[in-house]
């Protein structure tokens, strides 16, 4: 990281209240609340505009539960935006946080300067993204056409570029078959989807008429072992986990889609405490990370979750941050909270009494498996505190989402709070 | 000579003096070298950029030559080629950091082989090596997994930027008048009888030249063939590596190196100038000498090695994987010859340590032309060396930079984040005398698109940027300024 490394001179330095490293929807959400309350916040994206992803999501679905109405990514990226304005926030685009000057105080790149923030209060809303096909371990040849979700959306919501004719689509989450539309609609057929789950994880309601009415055939329990194509792609080898057998598979692209890592770049830099799960900052239910005065939200901490619940992180970190610069911000220790297998992770990891419910009163666990069933299970040194069977199933792919008031049994005093299922 | 012309259309050149054949790093050093005389120099390379080949993938370090066999031609031009490279780079801005390395013994019997390869290093004229407890290797490389017995130090090992490196030789031969001829594939070879040129059949048309120079590579020994000799077989050699997360970089100082052993070849665990930690490489024998594609089993043994070396590296993520052949042979040593009647030399043979050697190379092969006849009349001037944008970071990266921001603005508007370059240094790329041909040329003058995100969120502002560019090398007509006319 640069830190402090850069030249001293000609810096200028800014003072906000709060200082907010992401316009995406949490980050603008929190900033639109902290500026509604009279605080200078001043909002950071090193993209040349706001919105986040929703930018190059062109379909709809956004705004259901923060806005309480449904939009387009673009329209709704563009809202939050005029609305954190509207209430005094400071957008800044084009400015890319580098690295930390000290605690709460940030070096930043913009067209006009290096400029050192020094704030009172920080939120880190930088996202998540999905996993290139490199940190995947994916061999074979390196052609360019292999790409994730995000860059074709850029591609051809932003760019309007065209990408080939034939692709194969790595996973069956929700965003893969937004992938498949966003080809579609680029004129190119998706002639594959891959799953290593022996079932396409995407929502039943999206999956069951996408695969009626797109055509497009998935293939579960099977993975892409290799990757074919000199200077461009040609095919993909894929292969049946159950059998081991394998086949080839023509194709002219590869979009690699899901698995999500957040960014943390700078929450590492900062040598934060990390939730070893989801790889994102460890947050409590104020959403405050390890380091007094710096909060994280949205799909930093829960990767990925929909972008009004991502949202309302920030609407909720937005109270908690107000009292952390009045001072009156409940201190004290934290229950860590766990998830057993096939959770792989929990958001927030860490309760602290006193610091009210956790965003819109849910937990929000990661399952790498699939179970009909959820009958959730929430222990305490030993003793079952609540035992519950949710009305909806557990699916890899989409954040399963927990009522708050089933840890309400816990003793502030005692020890880790599991959950599991029974 | 324009851009254009360096790569499309038919040769802007008939003859020359010496024609060069190979535009990677031995190849550019050579024609650098050449192009400081009063010739006519071609450096003909088949692909469409420089250092393109084995040039581009390697292990990346500036080598003291310290473990080189002792009384080899290799061992000579390695120690030789660190030290003009090492000055070359303080000139140039080529991107070095000078991290040191330590051997790590983890059995007895490689324990027992460090006070040797001290003294091997000691008659390769590398006096610096020490041999060290395991305390003092846990001090200078606190991840490495448990079980270490001892070590051997090698302080001037260093870390540098093989692609810096090939493109300064070339703008620099371009800007003393040297022809680039890129997508230019030597197809085939007439030998001169008596005093007439070599004829070369190529791709873009037919060159002739006055004395021909064989820097092929992987193809050195079918240039040879064509020239009618026999004397060497390469055998394409693949090493795969893994390149891990930035976040890693401090877990790693320096040079991780294996003790060669009867335990066969292990691989190394070392930082990149770019600020990342790589693993590897494998070994691995091919036939084809043009699959750089990285196999399941490549990975398998990276990842047991990893596992083995230093597990909590394991636990960051990979941000990317490649393959390099390096351009081995049947024997031991560089394969120099130098055929006066042919009025030809070949310089084949040249495995990984090319990179540090390639100044020295050059230095020898001008001797050797030398003593065979060539005239070498030096230029009375020759224009200053480039100086190459620095892509390392050992130094500041202009995003870094408030003073070249406050001059200009583009060099503080980041477009590829996760590498943190910016629209100025892509615009300098595409304008530079030897521009990018395509996204993997871009990536090699800026970073751009290298890091962990791997174009999620930049990969489609950096392709329309380098469309652009690329559109206008096409639409230029005669633009002669930025490049340099060679004469």
């Amino acid at each position: 990281m640069s830190g402090t490394n850069g030249v001293a001179s000609d810096v200028t330095t800014e003072s906000p209240d709060v200082a907010v490293v992401g316009a995406g929807p949490s980050g603008l959400t929190a900033a639109r609340e902290l500026a509604a309350s009279g605080l200078d916040v001043l909002v950071l994206d090193r993209e040349r505009q706001a919105g986040g992803i929703p930018r190059h999501s062109d379909h709809t679905g956004y705004g259901l539960r923060d806005l309480r109405r449904v939009m387009n990514g673009p329209a709704y990226a563009r809202l939050l935006a005029e609305r954190a304005v509207e209430a005094g926030a400071r957008v800044r685009t084009s400015a890319m946080v580098t690295g930390w000057a000290g605690e709460r105080s940030l070096d930043v790149t913009t067209p006009e300067g290096r400029i050192r923030v020094d704030a009172s209060a920080v939120v880190l809303a930088t996202g998540a993204r999905e996993r290139p096909r490199t940190a995947r371990l994916v061999p074979g040849d390196r052609p360019p056409g292999v790409m994730n979700t995000g860059q074709l959306q850029n591609l051809v919501h932003l760019h309007h570029r065209e990408v080939g004719t034939r692709a194969v689509i790595v996973g069956a989450e929700l965003v893969s078959w937004s992938a498949v539309l966003t080809l579609r609609e680029a004129g190119c057929r998706t002639v594959l989807m891959t799953t290593e789950h022996p079932h396409a994880e995407s929502y039943a309601a999206f999956s069951v008429p996408g695969r009626a009415v797109l055509r497009v055939p998935v293939a579960t329990r099977t993975r892409v072992a290799r990757i074919i194509g000199h200077h461009a792609v040609e095919a993909v080898e894929v292969e049946d986990l159950a059998t081991g057998a394998r086949r080839t598979v023509p194709c002219d692209t590869v979009i690699f889609t899901g698995d999500w890592i957040p960014d943390h770049e700078l929450a590492r830099a900062a040598g934060l405490a990390l939730d070893p799960g989801s790889k994102g900052p460890l947050v409590d239910n104020a959403l405050r990370t390890s380091r007094p005065g710096v909060f994280a939200v949205g799909n930093l901490v829960h990767p990925v979750d929909t972008a009004d619940v991502a949202a309302l992180d920030g609407h909720h970190v937005a109270r908690h941050v107000r009292d952390y610069l009045a001072g009156v911000l409940p201190q004290g220790p934290g229950i860590p909270l766990r998830a057993e297998a096939p959770f792989t992770w929990v958001s927030p990891g860490l309760i602290r009494p006193g610091a009210g419910t956790p965003p819109r009163e849910r937990i929000l666990l990661w399952s790498a498996e699939q179970r009909l069933v959820a009958r959730v299970e929430v222990t305490q040194d030993g003793r079952r505190i609540a035992r519950r069977t949710l009305p909806w199933p557990v699916s890899p792919g989409r954040v399963f989402r927990v009522p708050s008031s089933l840890l309400s049994g816990a003793d502030p005093h005692g020890g880790p709070i599991t959950i599991a299922l029974a | 000579m324009n851009t254009r012309q360096m790569r499309y259309g038919p040769l802007p050149v008939e003859r020359v003096d010496v024609a060069v054949i190979g535009g990677g790093v031995v190849g550019a050093a050579v024609a650098r070298a050449l192009s400081a005389y009063e010739l006519s120099v071609a450096l003909v390379e088949a692909r469409a950029d420089v250092g393109d080949g084995t040039s581009k993938a390697n292990t990346a370090i500036l080598h003291t030559g310290f473990d080189a066999k002792p009384g080899t031609l290799e061992s000579r031009l390695v120690r030789r080629g660190c030290e003009l490279l090492a000055d070359y780079a303080t000139k140039t801005g080529i991107p070095v950091e000078r991290t040191g390395a330590v051997l790590v013994a983890w059995t007895e019997e490689e324990l027992a082989a460090l006070p040797g390869l001290a003294a091997k290093a000691a008659e390769n004229g590398y006096e610096r090596c020490e041999i060290v407890d395991a305390e003092e290797v846990y001090r200078q490389v606190p991840a490495l997994a448990p079980g270490a017995l001892g070590g051997l130090t090698v302080p001037d090992e260093s870390i540098i930027c093989p692609w810096t490196t090939t493109l300064a030789f070339a703008t620099e031969a371009l800007s003393r008048g040297a022809y680039l001829l890129l997508n230019t594939r030597v197809e085939g070879v007439e030998p001169p009888s008596g005093t007439a040129d070599t004829v070369l059949r190529t791709s873009r048309g037919t060159l002739r030249a006055g004395w021909v120079v064989n820097a092929a590579g992987l193809g050195s020994d079918v240039i040879d063939g064509l020239f009618g000799h026999k004397r060497f077989t390469v055998t394409p050699r693949r090493g795969e590596l893994f390149v891990f997360d930035k976040l890693a970089r401090p877990m790693v100082n320096r040079i991780v190196l294996p003790v060669p052993s009867s335990r066969g070849k292990g691989v190394l665990v070392s930082p990149t100038i770019y600020g990342n930690i790589m693993l590897g490489p494998t070994a691995e024998d091919r036939d084809d000498r043009t699959d750089t594609s990285t196999s399941e089993d490549g990975f398998a043994f990276l990842l047991e090695k990893g596992r083995k070396l230093m597990p909590a590296l394991l636990e960051e993520e990979v941000t990317a994987s490649y393959a390099g052949l390096r351009a081995a042979t049947e024997h031991g040593d560089y394969q120099v010859f130098l055929d006066a009647g042919q009025r030809y030399l070949v310089l084949g043979g040249i495995r990984s340590t090319g990179l540090t050697s390639a100044m020295a190379v050059a230095e020898h092969a001008l001797g050797l032309l030398g003593e065979a006849g060539l005239r070498l009349d030096a230029k009375a001037t020759l224009p200053d060396p480039p100086r190459m944008p620095n892509i390392g970071e050992a130094f500041p990266r202009p995003y870094e930079r408030a003073d070249l921001i406050a001059e200009d603005p583009a060099y503080g508007t980041a477009v590829c984040f996760c590498e943190r370059v910016t629209e100025g240094e892509i615009r300098d790329a595409l304008a530079s005398p030897i521009p990018p041909a395509d996204i993997d040329g871009l990536r090699r003058r800026t970073r751009a698109l290298m890091g962990r995100c791997q174009g999620f969120f930049c990969g489609a502002e950096v392709e329309k940027r380098l469309c652009a560019g690329v559109a206008r090398e096409h639409g230029e007509n005669g633009d002669t300024e930025k490049t340099g006319e060679a004469q």
